[in-house]
């Protein structure tokens, strides 16, 4: 046996003999990324949000202070600001959930093997083709000149104007992150045994007895699943309200870019995203309740 | 359950309107990006790919396209070393804390993207990191880290400890059933992971906003010539490389993967 080979087996056999080592070894690198990289950054973050700005220098001042979030909690644009953003993403999640259900149930209980295969392969488009493409294409469909109102007067209709207007926003935001509300709720239907459905229906159950009781709490997880996306997905976007928008459709994302980017006022910026962070804590707890995560 | 006739026809009905109503934008978007004028007009009188060959002559196009391609590649390698062996390690090790672990993963996906370009951005400054391609290649290799992971755990939950055991018992060292045991068992699910996290990598735009200095990924370009409402039928070529760029190793992770870990958390 050659010296190398015999090295090699004594350490295989050294790590075999000591998980710990080797458990060690296979998460130290992943963890310390992520200690190093992501936790440190967040922390840094969370600490600058009590700092502030030197208004002639743009300097960062590192001296403990609560003004970025009295700014935050006083100046009513910034409440109306975070009110729009959160009334949007509910508005979405619930539109996003309407339309996942059926087609969700439809695709895992109702649809026959072959056209689901076709279903599903066919959603893995639209769920991963590019963001700005999909953003992009809405604007040219919804603009004063776009395919939308084109169609209308095509077909003599009356001409829809909702380009750069909150409902602009609301379909498009439905359209995207629609993929992200089916495919957990699907998941979720999937671990539906269909016994149950049936063992439900012999028992005397109607179909919407049978929806109500029996596969609303089991697939309760999946939407909620989906919701923490659409929300989260919604809470941190700038791109969609500047572009479908339009000038008075800021959401929290866009004050944060406004303030990070634009107006190089970092510890502002940094407390905006302390807000949307306090959002998601809150609503992952109330998500954890509802046994979300397994579902994630 | 039983359904009646008039609820069976009016789920597909749903199904295929949900369908059409997810592809239509694509299909206006690939429409536009053959036609002749300058203007996006409907319905096109000429057809060309005029537009593709402006688009991949433009030098800043090109320039983007390029950093997009390298900022994609090494994230992706980073993400797969580091997915791997903590999936691994998951599946792998019972430990304390071990939850608050896989909490930790999902965190850049399951938090906006903003707060992660941000929270990084803030580091870097503090630290005097100047913005480069490595540091976006730092921020995209984090939330790539999680899609890599969700498709190796996928595979090691479905797959049997016993094989391992099997070829230790026959006399392998541990090496050897790595290499001709367990990597053979996941490498499709690794090879789909690592195709997943470049298409996550080629498309980002929040993140990147915020971990780029002053050099434009294809992303950025995308947005920046958007908002100034300039060269948009180059925009229109340039998106729909993009859409081809993203949804090829999509395409192909599902075939090589039956589709396992494509959707859900694995997106964000």
């Amino acid at each position: 046996m050659s010296l190398r080979a015999g090295f090699r087996q004594k350490a295989g056999a050294a790590l075999w003999r000591r998980p710990w080592l080797r458990g060690a070894l296979t998460l130290s690198p992943p963890l310390l990324w992520f200690l190093v990289i992501y936790l440190t950054s967040l922390v840094v973050m969370l600490i600058t949000a009590f700092f502030s700005v030197n208004s002639l220098t743009g300097n960062v001042v590192y001296q403990w202070t609560w003004s970025n979030f009295s700014q935050i909690f006083t100046q009513s644009v910034y409440g109306s600001i975070i009110l729009r953003t959160l009334l949007m993403a509910i508005l979405v999640t619930i539109t996003d959930a309407l339309i996942a259900l059926p087609f969700a149930f439809y695709l895992a209980k109702v649809a026959g093997r072959r056209w689901r295969q076709l279903l599903l392969s066919l959603l893995l488009m639209p769920l991963w083709a590019s963001y700005l493409a999909k953003v992009y294409a809405w604007i040219n469909i919804l603009s004063n000149k776009g395919v939308l109102p084109d169609l209308e007067s095509h077909l003599g209709l009356p001409i829809t104007h909702i380009a750069y207007t909150n409902t602009a926003m609301w379909i498009v935001f439905s359209y995207l992150w629609l993929p992200f509300m089916i495919v957990p709720i699907y998941g979720a239907f999937e671990r539906v045994p269909n016994s149950l459905l049936e063992a439900s229906s012999d028992l005397g159950a109607g179909s919407w007895q049978t929806f109500r009781w029996i596969i609303l709490p089991m697939v309760l997880p999946g939407i909620v699943a989906g919701s923490i996306f659409t929300f989260s997905l919604t809470l941190g976007d700038f791109i969609t309200p500047l572009l479908i928008g339009g000038s008075s459709s800021n959401f929290i994302g866009n004050a944060i870019y406004d303030s990070a980017i634009n107006g190089g006022n970092l510890p502002f910026a940094a407390a905006l995203a302390f807000v949307s962070i306090a959002i998601m804590a809150i609503y992952l707890l109330l998500a954890k309740f509802a046994g979300a995560f397994e579902a994630l | 359950m039983r359904l009646s006739a008039l609820t069976r026809t009016a789920l597909a009905a749903l199904a295929v309107g949900v369908v059409l109503f997810l592809f239509a934008p694509l299909v206006v978007i690939i429409y536009f990006a053959f036609g002749k004028s300058n203007v996006q007009t409907f319905p096109i009188h000429r057809w060309t790919t005029y537009w593709f060959s402006v688009a991949w002559n433009d030098p800043a196009v090109r320039s983007a396209l390029w950093l997009s391609i390298k900022a994609g590649v090494a994230a992706t390698a980073i993400a797969l070393i580091l997915g791997t062996l903590v999936a691994f390690g998951i599946h792998r090790f019972k430990f304390f804390g071990r939850d608050t672990v896989s909490l930790l993963l999902v965190l850049p996906i399951a938090l906006p993207g903003i707060v992660t370009g941000l929270a990084l951005q803030s580091a870097f400054n503090l630290a005097g990191i100047p913005f480069s391609i490595y540091t976006i290649i730092i921020g995209h290799a984090t939330f790539c880290i999680v899609v890599v992971f969700n498709n190796v755990i996928a595979r090691l939950r479905r797959t049997s400890m016993s094989l391992i055991e099997a070829s230790a018992d026959l006399g392998a060292t541990p090496f050897q059933t790595f290499r001709l045991v367990t990597m053979p068992m996941l490498s499709t699910a690794i090879v789909a992971g690592a195709l997943l996290a470049f298409a996550l990598s080629f498309d980002e735009v929040i993140v990147t906003t915020f971990t780029a200095g002053a050099q434009n990924t294809l992303p950025l370009w995308i947005f920046g010539a958007i908002r100034l409402g300039q060269q948009l039928p180059e925009v229109n070529a340039v998106v729909v490389g993009v859409i081809l760029l993203t949804v090829i190793p999509i395409v192909v992770a599902a075939r090589i993967s039956s589709g396992e870990g494509l959707g859900g958390a694995g997106r964000l």
